[in-house]
């Protein structure tokens, strides 16, 4: 796999705003954003409201993906790019949601939000309206998705990268320093877990770094590429980034997500926990 | 609170600002003519890494809530980039302006 075969640059996203067939969709918690600028033709994708199910913690299932897409005006052989702030980190997890629910054709816009700005390219405030579709998701592929015990029995068995700040991984604060410090779970990391955090594999842009640089950041961290890897963070955003590094631009081939991540594991029952530096 | 990844929105600070015992690093992103909003504003630790990142409001202004340390703050925008550190020794607010240009 290839760069350009999961990537667009800015410049060829604005080059193709008006493809037929090609697909822009924001994808941000806060979606004032969208709401004050997007990029001309852009839909709006909610991360908490629309992707996530309003009662459990977990995904919407896969009629709620559908009806989602078909509302949103996307259909199965689209493609689908999407882009967001926070250097693509909802982005990033939106793509590994559409890809476990089993749509192929999406990329990101390398850079998200953040490069689109910088390069003083436009945007604008009109109202996106794309004609519905019919949309039909696949069962989800769980081959992506890791749950709890599978992280618990992962412990010295399999990579597990911890992809939030160092001072996450060592239990000094309990959620990324651009938040309060408010959280009700245990701080630690899972033992045997290395330390990469997310942005070790983006340029300060928000472009993902060159596939030999990832392969070399996480190599010298210790991963073990011959092996199965979990990636998790907080609350499964920031490890969809790595994840995309690790499976998409790597090209690893057991790269799993675990979305419970730290809000999950740092409640749990009895698992162990480690504290520190590493 | 937020349970999510995303920052609260980006408002000004008091000086006389309560910060319930956390190390708040705050300030403004300004140019040659008066604030600057809207920039993406990098805190990186005392070895240069990256911790967190914003964007500042339309009036320029960006918080973060940090531990104690000595911390460099870094704008980008399109018209140019910047940076300041600042020494947040311990809980209270630490104020920083950043020029870009």
């Amino acid at each position: 796999m290839s760069r350009e075969d999961v990537l667009v640059t800015t410049q060829w996203a604005e080059d193709n705003l008006n493809t037929p067939g090609v697909v822009f969709a924001e994808v941000d918690e806060d979606t004032t954003a969208y709401d004050g600028g997007h990029i001309p033709g852009a839909v709006k994708i909610d991360w908490k409201n629309e992707l996530q199910d309003p009662v459990r913690r977990d995904f919407v299932d896969k009629a709620g993906f559908e009806a989602l897409l078909s509302e949103k005006g996307i259909a199965n052989d689209d493609l689908v790019v999407l882009y967001g702030g926070n250097n693509n980190w909802f982005a990033a997890y939106a793509y590994w949601y559409f890809k476990l629910y089993g749509h192929d054709k999406v990329k990101l816009l390398d850079g998200g939000r953040k490069k689109w700005e910088l390069d003083g390219r436009e945007l604008t405030t009109d109202e996106v309206k794309r004609e519905r579709t019919n949309y039909t998701a696949r069962e989800q592929n769980l081959s992506l998705r890791a749950f709890r015990d599978e992280v618990v029995d992962a412990i010295n068995t399999k990579n597990l990268v911890d992809v939030r700040s160092p001072d996450e991984f060592s239990g000094k604060l309990l959620a990324p320093a651009h938040l309060p410090q408010e959280s009700a779970q245990r701080a630690g990391h899972i033992p045997s877990a290395v330390n990469v955090p997310w942005s070790k594999a983006a340029n300060e842009d928000g472009t993902f770094k060159s596939a030999e640089e990832l392969k070399e950041l996480y190599e010298e961290a210790g991963l073990d590429t011959a092996k199965p890897t979990i990636a998790y963070c907080r609350i499964g955003e920031r490890s969809s980034h790595t994840w995309f590094a690790l499976h998409e631009l790597i090209g690893l081939e057991d790269v799993k997500n675990y979305d419970g991540s730290w809000t999950e594991y740092g409640s749990l029952v009895g698992v162990p926990i480690e504290t520190g530096a590493k | 609170m937020s349970d999510g990844c995303g920052a609260p929105a980006q408002t000004a600070v008091s000086a006389q600002e309560d910060t319930n015992g956390q190390v708040v690093v705050a300030g403004k992103v300004t140019g040659g003519d008066g604030p600057v909003g809207g920039a993406y504003v990098r805190l990186l630790n005392a070895d240069g890494e990256f911790t967190g990142e914003v964007q500042a409001s339309a009036e320029g202004d960006f918080r973060f809530y940090a531990a104690p340390g000595t911390w460099t703050v870094r704008a980008l925008h399109r018209t140019g980039n910047g940076e300041a550190t600042v020494d947040a020794e311990g809980p209270g607010l630490h104020q920083v302006s950043i020029p870009v240009a």
